[in-house]
């Protein structure tokens, strides 16, 4: 390669000048650092948001009566069990994991002398298996529990702390709609999730809400089947989550024999929205990132033509004196626009390195209140370099061919 | 040394620079002939066109008229391209001030010519040593310009025009920045290398550089007003 002995000129060249030639570098070194720095940081967190909606059961479709169509309200035939057991098919809903009903309403639920009004929710033992539900103490409801319509609950973490005050809650009675019930399990604390606040929560055998927790809507009993105020659909996995969502639409439709142009009376509410805005956020994050990270590469970039035009005015004579003992234009285009390229791709990696310094003292600041992770991806590095070296060249081409059209005798001449 | 064809082939040259709407008239209708191995002086004031004669001689300069044949080859045909490997190949210069790379080493500067030959870095180290050694340099190879003597730095150049193993080494006032003594030391290194076959041609306005020269020739204001051989008088340290 020919094009590789202009390296060793041009690192001599650089390393003759070195207060100058990290000065040039400088714009570079900074602007490098600082976009792989900050696109680290958002990225980090964007993982880490990613990480956490996922976690959350995010494969979970929210089935309810009624549903919005062109801004329109149309409200609908209450869901049934009927229902459930058609979506609970998997020959017809291969990407349906399961299907789980919901009969949830706000009540007071509490001991002899205190009470909370809060979401009470019948259920079966799969709601803990789609949401990932661990137990702090005792277990989950039985399927044993929901067929024989146990009076059984298990409560969220707050609401055993404050009627039980941190006391084994297993055992304990609890009145729910004035009616007695035995707590068999507390929830592992685990805060906000798009569901709500699990932990201030209690769970019961579906049958029992739908017999004991009536209040006026929706009815109980709809052309004689149980009627749930929800259905929670868990898909196969992520990426089938839309392709459960239209079978649970068509067999909703046929089920409720809507005709071609009548809108849903139902709506299946998907989490995948929350995926793709944080992924839109993060692209927009990284897109606002990458253009202050280009413009502080542009002004690193003139600094460097700058520079360089000052370096070839400055080396004039010596541009003569190739010239003259054979250095042909070709060859005095290279060594100046590989200088230029030096510069920018050690610039580079010396903020690639500075970079990975902030990383880690930014995670140093993280805290499970704030968790900061800095993730410096390949691809960020990769482009990092690339973009340094597209500088440089466009920035010492000009400057270079400068310094290509001297004249060898004016050079010479030149004082 | 003979040839059927003279190495250099001057006929009715012009140089004319325009200087916004003055033009001037370095070289005027100039024509002469060197042959190869000859050992010229081209002596003159001044602003009398010497330089520019050297320049349109080293192809660093193209005439605005008249023809230039070096090596068989009309100058005024040539490509930039070809003119500069002629340059690099067979011209070897040697400058008042030396012009040497101010931060590079005497072997990197001998090395130059080589680096825009092609050779490899060895075999350009190799002969660098060798050109430093044959001007008395050999221990100085790894010293920059600012810590060599005036002498010591043309002494360099000289290593550096002739590493390549030019048929030519076209020097202006090459001791006009020495003194006297050095001077003498530098004209005999470029008379030892006469004597092994290669054309001088040495622009001065010092009598006694030119009077050690085998050709004088005398510009006035562009043109060849005397171009005397001198044989008899030839003197060699």
């Amino acid at each position: 390669m020919k094009l590789l002995k202009y390296f060793p000129l041009a690192a001599e060249n650089i390393a003759a000048r070195k207060l100058r030639s990290i000065l040039t570098m400088l714009g570079i070194i900074i602007g490098v650092a600082s976009v792989l720095t900050t696109l680290g940081i958002g990225r980090g967190a964007s993982a880490d948001i990613m990480q956490q909606i996922a976690s959350e059961g995010i494969t979970i479709l929210n089935v309810e009566s009624g549903g919005y169509s062109d801004q329109t309200w149309t409200s609908g035939q209450p869901l049934t069990m009927a229902d459930v057991t058609a979506l609970s098919d998997r020959s017809l809903h291969p990407d349906i994991d399961q299907a789980v009903p919901l009969y949830r309403q706000y009540i007071h639920l509490g001991t002899g002398n205190s009470s909370m009004f809060m979401e009470v929710v019948g259920t079966t033992p799969a709601y803990a298996a789609i949401h990932n539900l661990e137990l702090a103490q005792g277990r989950f409801l039985t399927e044993q529990e929901i067929a024989q319509r146990t009076k059984s609950v298990v409560i969220g973490a707050d609401v055993a702390q404050r009627q039980f005050a941190g006391a084994d809650a297993v055992g304990k009675s609890l009145r729910i709609a004035n009616q007695p019930f035995t707590v068999v399990g507390v929830l592992r604390k685990r805060g906000w999730d798009r569901f709500g606040n699990m932990d201030i929560r209690a769970v019961i055998p579906l049958a029992v809400a739908q017999d004991r927790l009536r209040s006026t809507s929706p009815a109980h009993r709809h052309r004689g089947e149980y009627t749930v105020s929800e259905i929670q659909v868990n898909a196969v996995s992520i990426e089938r989550l839309d392709a459960a969502a239209r079978q649970v639409e068509q067999t909703l439709r046929l089920r409720r024999a809507l005709a071609a142009d009548e809108p849903n009376d139902f709506s299946i509410e998907s989490q995948a929205w929350l995926l793709e805005t944080a992924n839109s956020v993060a692209a927009t994050l990284t897109a606002f990132l990458a253009g202050i990270g280009a413009i502080s590469l542009l002004v690193g970039g003139i600094g460097i033509m700058n520079i360089m035009l000052v370096s070839v005015t400055e080396r004039t004579r010596e541009i003569g004196l190739r010239k003259a003992v054979g250095a042909h234009n070709r060859d005095i285009l290279l060594q100046f626009l590989v200088e230029a390229l030096m510069l920018t791709l050690v610039g580079g990696l010396i903020g690639i390195a500075i970079s990975y310094g902030l990383a880690t003292i930014v995670e140093r600041f993280s805290s499970p209140d704030f968790p900061l992770a800095v993730l410096i991806e390949p691809g960020s590095l990769a482009a990092a370099v690339s973009v340094s070296a597209a500088c440089g060249l466009l920035f010492g081409l000009y400057p270079a061919i400068r310094a290509t059209r001297l004249d060898p005798i004016d050079a010479l001449r030149h004082e | 040394m003979t040839s059927s064809s003279p190495l250099i082939d001057i006929r009715n040259l012009t140089r004319t620079y325009h200087i916004g709407r003055t033009a001037l008239h370095a070289l005027k209708n100039v024509s002469l002939t060197i042959d190869h191995g000859e050992y010229v002086a081209v002596v003159g004031t001044s602003g009398s066109g010497k330089s520019t004669l050297l320049n349109v001689l080293g192809l660093l300069d193209r005439p605005t008229d008249g023809t230039y044949r070096i090596h068989k080859q009309s100058a005024g045909e040539l490509t930039d391209r070809q003119r500069t490997t002629l340059r690099n190949r067979e011209i070897g210069f040697v400058f008042q001030e030396f012009n040497l790379l101010a931060r590079a080493t005497a072997r990197r500067q001998a090395e130059l010519p080589l680096f825009y030959a092609g050779l490899s870095r060895k075999e350009s180290r190799r002969r660098a040593l060798d050109a430093l050694a044959q001007v008395g340099l050999a221990d100085r190879a790894a010293h920059r310009p600012e810590e060599l003597s005036g002498g010591q730095r043309q002494r360099v150049a000289i290593a550096r025009a002739l590493v390549n193993s030019p048929s030519l080494l076209l020097a202006d006032e090459p001791t006009g920045a020495i003194d006297t003594k050095t001077g003498e030391e530098v004209m005999a290194l470029f008379e030892q290398r006469h004597l092994e076959g290669l054309t001088l041609v040495i622009v001065t306005h010092d009598r006694e550089i030119a009077a050690r020269a085998r050709r004088i020739i005398t510009l006035r204001d562009g043109t060849v007003i005397s171009d005397e051989p001198r044989l008899a008088s030839a003197v060699l340290p």
